[in-house]
């Protein structure tokens, strides 16, 4: 689903942020993306969500080399990813129902779809009843979790998550946690970076590391 | 029934489809053909509401830049006019090609009509009109406003004047040089003056104010590209986390673009109304002094306002400048606009 063949990234300014990267993510597979701070792993999610392309290398997403990608095609490539953020990057003023049903307006759904899968979405993520709420009104916790839901709302085969609990107390991770379990078993391949060690380790599950730019155990 | 079988197919999609086809499913999804028409036409109605709205919600940046703009476009539309009423000008004088002998003070009237008369046998000649030195003075005094100082005069200083009419048109303007030539041989004539000569000054002024007023209006409009364009600037500046976010999850460059585009399309309009409003304001203004100014030089001239049409063109090519401006930003700057 997401595979990477022997991908570098340099930086005019910094050099090679990225050296030699290859990894493969199954369809259907959940994986951590781990390093010390400066590692590479926000370069390697942009590479990721085609906001940047590599330097050298290959990066195949659900079958397809998005480097051959032209650039009115990377839209839609990054349909096929929801992102979730440490920060959420919600839009603070639109509610919670137009923030989750953003990907849907784009993708130009009609009305009454986008109204059922938004239900559904914030329902899957116990929001129900929070629709017409604004982003600050809501504690991390939900903030967090209408960016899932806004991530999942699209029935994305990949879900991307950047320090998803980097700003949740361990009762609140693990309730996410759990949430990119039940996406796992639908069939949905996940990528974690966090370096929430203790998470990990209880959680046992693959992990990819970086170090100074090179992956060091995936 | 149907419909609801189709979205199934979608939902159920198995993951291991081909790459092609999987990028067009994206683009196709979301029920039938009619609910995308109207998904893409909500969209629409969308940017253009909400883009007016967002001007709305901040009026005093929006004044102030409508305002720059409404004065730029009435500027622009201000020469316009004014060339226009100038070309009503010596439109109106254009069929005249009489010649006027100013007769010497000291030819009498009854001179003058023998004159005329002998004037009148020339093969070339279709009429000749006298004005006495009595009438031009009454005419004077009518017209000019001078009428109590004239009074006061003793004597009448006006000449005697024959208005000669020639037979052939404008078109040959060697031949009645020739003729203005011959009346100047005539003893009692002072001098004789083409009214030809006159337009001809005129139109060459009107020409000048013409293409002045054309370099002008372009400046203009280079300008009210500029100023839309970094008024968009500085809207995508400021809206730039939302522009990210859509783009994250997966808006394409129009998307993005569509209410940024709406939004130079509504200052481009509301300020060329703006101008419209201006302009005819102004024309209000002069129009009874310019009336009076006319009525004192005997003419049939009367202000022009902007017509329909050109008010029409006035606002569409405004909001037409509105649009562009703005997608000539929106395509420089959208493409270095990235997710940190």
């Amino acid at each position: 689903m997401i595979k990477f063949v022997n991908v570098s990234k340099r930086y005019p300014e910094t050099g090679d942020v990225l050296r030699n990267v290859s990894f493969h993510l199954q369809r259907g597979e959940i994986a951590f993306l781990t390093g010390h701070s400066g590692a590479g792993k926000s370069t390697l999610l942009r590479l990721i969500a085609v906001m940047e392309r590599c330097s050298r290398g290959q990066i195949i997403l659900d079958g397809e080399d998005v480097g051959l990608a032209k650039e009115n095609q990377l839209p839609y490539i990054r349909r096929k990813m929801g992102f979730i953020y440490q920060d959420y990057k919600l839009l603070s003023d639109r509610t919670v129902f137009d923030n989750v049903a953003l990907p849907l307006v784009i993708a130009g759904y009609g009305h009454h779809e986008i109204s059922r899968r938004v239900r559904a979405a914030l329902d899957k993520v116990s929001l129900t009843g929070k629709e017409k709420k604004y982003p600050l009104a809501l504690s991390g916790g939900e903030q967090q979790r209408v960016g899932i839901a806004r991530a999942v709302v699209n029935k994305p085969p990949i879900i991307i998550a950047d320090e998803p609990t980097g700003n949740l107390d361990p009762e609140l991770s693990a309730e996410i946690m759990f949430l990119f379990g039940q996406f796992q078993q639908v069939g949905v391949t996940v990528l974690i970076a966090s370096h929430d060690i203790s998470l990990i380790t209880q959680l046992n599950r693959r992990v990819l590391k970086l170090d100074h730019g090179q992956m060091v155990s995936s | 029934m149907k419909r609801s079988h189709h979205k199934n197919t979608i939902r159920k999609d198995p993951p291991a489809r081909p790459v092609k086809q999987d990028v067009r499913q994206t683009k196709m999804a979301g029920g039938d053909f009619v609910d995308k028409l109207n998904a893409y036409r909500d969209l629409h109605a969308h940017a253009l509401f909400s883009s007016l709205g967002r001007l709305v919600a901040s009026p005093f940046t929006s004044i102030m830049t409508i305002a720059v703009l409404a004065i730029a476009i009435s500027l622009a539309s201000g020469f316009y006019i004014l060339v226009v009423n100038l070309q009503q000008l010596t439109g109106s004088l254009e069929t005249s090609n009489q010649i006027s002998l100013f007769l010497r003070d000291d030819v009498s009237d009854a001179h003058a009509n023998k004159l005329a008369d002998t004037i009148r046998q020339n093969a070339s000649v279709q009429e000749v009109k006298i004005i006495t030195r009595d009438q031009a003075l009454a005419e004077f005094k009518t017209y000019s406003g001078f009428g109590a100082a004239i009074n006061a005069l003793e004597t009448n200083p006006l000449p005697i004047v024959l208005q000669v009419l020639p037979k052939n048109t404008l078109e040959d303007k060697q031949w009645l040089e020739t003729l203005q030539d011959t009346f100047k041989q005539v003893p009692e004539v002072d001098f004789a003056q083409m009214d030809l000569q006159w337009v001809e000054r005129l139109q060459s002024i009107v020409a000048v104010a013409r293409l002045f007023a054309t370099l002008l209006n372009v400046m203009l409009g280079v300008a009210v590209l500029f100023i839309i364009g970094n008024t968009i600037r500085l809207e995508l500046h400021t809206r730039r986390e939302e522009v990210v976010i859509a783009k994250l999850v997966g808006a394409t460059n129009a998307f993005i673009q569509r209410p940024f585009l709406y939004t130079g399309f509504w200052i481009g309009f509301i300020s060329g109304v703006s101008a419209w409003f201006i302009v005819t304001l102004l024309m209000l203004i002069l129009r009874q002094p310019v009336e009076k100014l006319s009525g004192l030089y005997e003419g049939g001239f009367h202000l022009l306002f902007l017509s329909f049409t050109e008010t029409l063109g006035l606002i569409v090519i405004s909001s037409v400048l509105g649009i562009a401006g703005s997608w000539a930003v929106l395509n420089c700057q959208l493409h270095q606009t990235k997710a940190e």
